[in-house]
Order: structure tokens, then C-alpha cells, then sequence
């Protein structure tokens, strides 16, 4: 048994370690000044379909009522892609495309902390995209984000839990990456793709038919992203206006600790069985 | 030896692509759920039926626009990340008929996962369509189809010479071209000048001449150029994609060799 402070080092050298090998990849295939414009340009064409969309049909275009909760969910919905299908993909990338998944688990590192290093390169990109795109709006499209007006303890405590929480379900999925073959391109995206749909991130959730808002209301990125458009406007969408800001932090802290249960078990029993059967080092060409 | 190439590439998307079912149905479902979140903004926003047509007509077209970038475009970097970009060079073929199959393979392929998209999202969001004109609409469809795959076929040839930046470079193009080709909105919300810009991808205008012959009484006042006209640019656009994919592919192909980065892998 190693002894915990020895553990925690390695904890702490495997994270710094992954997390400078994660930007390398991310950002070392261009110049800073190209990897700038790559960060940027797709949140912010993203963020501008909408503003078209709104700008085309609500009356009073972005001035709508709704529009500044739409666009900050969307804004901070850039963070679930990039940290979410960022860590699963890990999986993907060192086992199939650099053949390294192998070596990972013969050297003494930890791979939660491997992994959850890995998916800091991306959380880092996508925190510059999130505020570029909160300054386009709050400079361009009257956001009514107002510094003095921010609930800091808010939006520090959900920030916080919402990047644990979306690391745990960026394990979990890598632990279904672990033990899947040709589906993994696209459990990342289903997943990200569902949660944009379910979690009321580009409409009020009452807009979806009652069995899917209820689906909504289960998910705990729902809540996260209700507790961020509250510490950043003052207000919220109607549909959680039952909730008080405390009781909104705590459905997003208490469902991340369940989450970490179930995302280490997941991914310690996906990993017992990609042992088994070899997979660590599984090639499909695909 | 030609069409025996064009047949043989072709051929594991015709026919392998659909024996991995679960591909089907991401490859369905992926652009389904945009689609239906982007619905859903419309409804929220209490815009005309209509507009969820053009929502589902935009993710369809999306599929295509996926396919050209992810599985023409970046193609013969994959093909050079695997080892088989080799064996294409020594074949004894023509390398336009290997781009070739891979384009038809790719629009037969796609067309059923956009048919589906089509089908499910009309069904499920009573979608209002009237077809004025069936010629002219399978004729604006077919042809954006040319232009778009002879676009892919001349990014696979400039392709040639990425290495990583191959892959982020397709995913750059999948957001910024969405909204400049008014996948989700009429083009003509983007003003003229910008929409004018947005014409040298083919897409944007086969996607606003379609929606005027589906969504005619909508489209009065949100069409860009006419059906007529924008028929006309892009069967120029085909002739000269076409024509430019076969100049690029020499072209590329000897600048890779001269260079030495047909055969460098993981760069």
C-alpha cells in the first residue's frame, strides 16, 4: 500500500504532467496567433447563430426577454462539450490514434488524474471562448452582465462544482470509450448533443414537451447552467423560479458527489474489463 | 480501370458504412438533436411554421456539409494516418477516380441519413412544405450536390499536405459555415454583401433556392438571388469545382511527393 502522501504527489505530478502534454496537443499544431482565431471562431459563430436566429423572428430581436439567459446558457454550455467528450476522447486519441494508452497504464502515473489533466487544455480554451463570447454579448448585444452586479460567491461556487461535475461525467464516458469499439466518435457528441437539447441551455425548459422537460429537470447541468445565468444577469428562467440560489448549488453539488461514485465505479469496472480482454491496446482503424 | 476505381471506392460506403448499424443511427441522430434544439428556439420564440422547415431542410443539408468535410476533405489524411495513402499512390489508377468514389460513396451514403432527417423531422414537427416546382428543386438538389462534392474533392487534394492541423481545420469549418450559410436561418439575414461572400460554398445557395421552392410564400421576402439565378451560379460552381479538384490534385500531389509528406504519419 502506498503511503497517502506519496499517493497524492503522484496525483499531483500525473495532473501537471497530463495537463502540459493536453496543451501541447491542443495548441502545438499552429502558431499562437492561428490557435487564437481556431479557439475563438467556432464559439463565437456558434453564439451568432443564435443572435441570427432571434434577430430574424423574436419580436424586438435580441432585445427579446428571453435572449440574454439563451445566449449566457449558451455561452457556458461551450464548457460540456470541451471538458466532457474532451476526456473520453483522451481515450480514443492515446489508445488508437498515438498508441500510447498502453504505456499510460505501465507507468506509475494515476489515470483519473491523467485524464482529468488531459481535459485541462481544453477547459482552459474553452474558459477564454466563454468570456470572449460573454464580452461579445454584454459590448455588442446589451447581455446585461454588470460587474458590480455579479453574485461572485454564485458563480465561484457553481463554476467550481459545475467543472468537477462535468470532469466526473467526462470519466464516466471514458470509461464507456474504454470498453467500446466504432461507436466512440460518437458517444462524445451524442451525449453533448442531448444534454444542449435537454438542459433548457437555448430555451426556457417548459418549451420542451412535458416527458422531456421532465428528462431536463433530472440532469444536473440543468441546474448549473439555471445557478451561472443567476450570478451573471440576477435572474434565471421562470421555470426554476421555485428554486432559491443556495437550493439551486446544492442539487449541483449533491448530484456531483453521487456522480463521483458512480463515474469511479464505472470506469474501474470498464477498466477491469478492457484488462480482461485486452482493449487497452485495441486498434480499429476507424 | 476508371469506373472499376471509382466502383471499388465507392463501394465500402455504399455498401460497408451501412453494415455498422449503430453508425446509422448516430450519423441520424447527431444532426437530429441540433435540429430539435434549434426547433425548439423557434417555438420558444413563436416563429412560423415555416421556419422549423427551414431548421430541418438546414440539418439535412448539414449531413452533407459533415460528409464533405469529415470523409472527403480530410479523407487522405486519414488514409495517410493509416497506411493506405501508399497503396493509392502505387495503384495503378487514376487518383481523380479514387476521389470520385469517394464522392459518390459519400452522396449516396449521406442521402439516406438526410432523407431520414428530413422524413423524422417533418413528421415530428409537422413540418409545412409545398413543392411548387419537383424539376427544378431535384435540379437545384442535384446540383448543389455536384458543387459540394467537387468543393470536397479539391479540399482532399489540399489536404494532402496537413498533418494535425488537417482534422481542426475540418472542425473550424463546422460552426462559422453553419452561420454563414444560414443553415438555421434565411441567408439574406446576414445582409448582401456577406451572403454574396457566403455564395463561394455552394450549400448556402442550394439551401436558400431549395427552401424557395418548398416554403414559396415564406421565402417572398427572405430569399437572397432567385431559384432561376442561383440554379445557374451553381452549375458554374460545379464545372469549376470539378475542373479546380483536378488541377489541385496534380498539382498537391506532386508538392507532397517533392516534400515528403505523403508517408509521414501522427505529424
Amino acid at each position: 500500500m502506498m503511503p497517502s502522501d506519496r499517493r497524492f504527489h503522484e496525483t499531483l505530478r500525473s495532473f501537471r504532467v497530463a495537463a502540459w502534454l493536453g496543451w501541447q496537443i491542443e495548441s502545438n499544431w499552429a502558431d499562437p496567433f492561428v490557435f487564437a482565431i481556431y479557439s475563438l471562431v467556432k464559439p463565437l459563430a456558434g453564439a451568432l447563430i443564435l443572435v441570427f436566429m432571434y434577430a430574424v423572428i423574436a419580436k424586438g430581436g435580441v432585445n427579446s426577454p428571453l435572449f440574454p439567459a439563451v445566449f449566457v446558457g449558451n455561452a457556458m454550455f461551450i464548457y460540456v462539450p470541451a471538458v466532457l467528450a474532451g476526456i473520453s476522447w483522451t481515450i480514443i486519441d492515446d489508445r488508437e490514434h498515438y498508441g500510447m494508452l498502453k504505456y499510460v497504464y505501465t507507468a506509475p502515473v494515476s489515470v483519473f488524474a491523467y485524464l482529468v489533466g488531459r481535459g485541462v487544455a481544453k477547459a482552459a480554451v474553452a474558459t477564454v471562448a466563454v468570456v470572449v463570447t460573454l464580452l461579445l454579448g454584454t459590448l455588442a448585444l446589451s447581455v446585461p452582465i454588470r460587474l458590480a452586479g455579479i453574485d461572485w460567491l454564485l458563480i465561484v461556487g457553481a463554476l467550481v462544482s459545475g467543472c468537477v461535475m462535468l470532469s466526473l461525467f467526462g470519466i464516466l464516458l471514458g470509461g464507456v470509450t474504454l470498453v467500446t469499439a466504432r461507436h466512440n466518435y460518437g458517444v462524445g457528441e451524442a451525449v453533448a448533443g442531448g444534454l444542449y437539447l435537454l438542459c433548457g441551455v437555448v430555451f426556457p425548459l417548459d418549451t420542451l414537451p412535458s416527458w422531456l422537460e421532465v428528462v431536463g429537470r433530472g440532469l444536473p447541468i440543468t441546474y448549473w447552467i439555471e445557478a451561472v445565468r443567476r450570478a451573471l444577469l440576477g435572474a434565471g428562467t421562470p421555470a426554476f423560479d421555485g428554486l432559491s440560489n443556495g437550493a439551486l448549488l446544492g442539487v449541483v453539488v449533491g448530484s456531483t458527489v453521487i456522480l463521483a461514485g458512480l463515474a469511479v465505479g464505472t470506469f474501474r469496472l470498464a477498466e477491469r474489463r478492457a484488462r480482461a480482454r485486452g482493449l487497452l491496446d485495441m486498434q480499429t482503424m476507424y | 480501370m476508371f469506373w472499376r476505381t471509382v466502383c471499388g471506392r465507392a463501394y465500402p460506403r455504399v455498401i460497408g458504412s451501412q453494415r455498422e448499424k449503430s453508425w446509422i443511427f448516430f450519423e441520424i441522430l447527431l444532426p437530429l438533436l441540433q435540429v430539435t434544439a434549434y426547433v425548439f428556439i423557434y417555438r420558444a420564440i413563436e416563429a412560423p411554421p415555416e421556419f422549423l422547415g427551414f431548421v430541418v431542410l438546414g440539418g439535412a443539408m448539414s449531413a452533407y456539409w459533415l460528409n464533405v468535410l469529415w470523409s472527403m476533405a480530410s479523407q487522405l489524411y486519414w488514409e495517410k494516418e493509416t497506411g493506405n495513402l501508399e497503396l493509392y499512390i502505387v495503384a495503378p489508377t487514376s487518383r481523380m477516380a479514387i476521389l470520385l468514389g469517394m464522392a459518390l460513396g459519400g452522396m449516396f451514403q449521406t442521402t439516406l441519413r438526410a432523407a431520414a432527417i428530413v422524413t423524422i423531422g417533418s413528421l415530428l414537427f409537422r413540418v409545412p412544405m409545398t413543392v411548387t416546382n419537383v424539376p427544378v428543386l431535384l435540379g437545384v438538389f442535384l446540383t448543389t450536390l455536384v458543387a459540394l462534392y467537387g468543393l470536397g474533392m479539391m479540399l482532399s487534394s489540399l489536404f494532402l499536405l496537413f498533418g494535425r492541423e488537417a482534422w481542426h481545420f475540418s472542425n473550424l469549418l463546422q460552426e462559422p459555415v453553419s452561420l454563414v450559410s444560414g443553415f438555421y436561418f434565411p441567408v439574406r439575414a446576414l445582409g448582401q454583401v456577406i451572403a454574396a461572400a457566403a455564395s463561394a460554398l455552394p450549400i448556402t445557395l442550394g439551401l436558400d433556392a431549395m427552401r424557395q421552392l418548398l416554403f414559396p410564400s415564406m421565402m417572398e421576402s427572405l430569399r437572397f438571388l432567385s431559384a432561376e439565378v442561383e440554379l445557374g451560379i451553381l452549375t458554374g460552381s460545379a464545372v469549376v469545382f470539378l475542373l479546380l479538384a483536378h488541377r489541385a490534385l496534380a498539382h498537391f500531389e506532386k508538392l507532397a511527393r517533392r516534400e515528403g509528406r505523403l508517408t509521414v504519419r501522427g505529424q
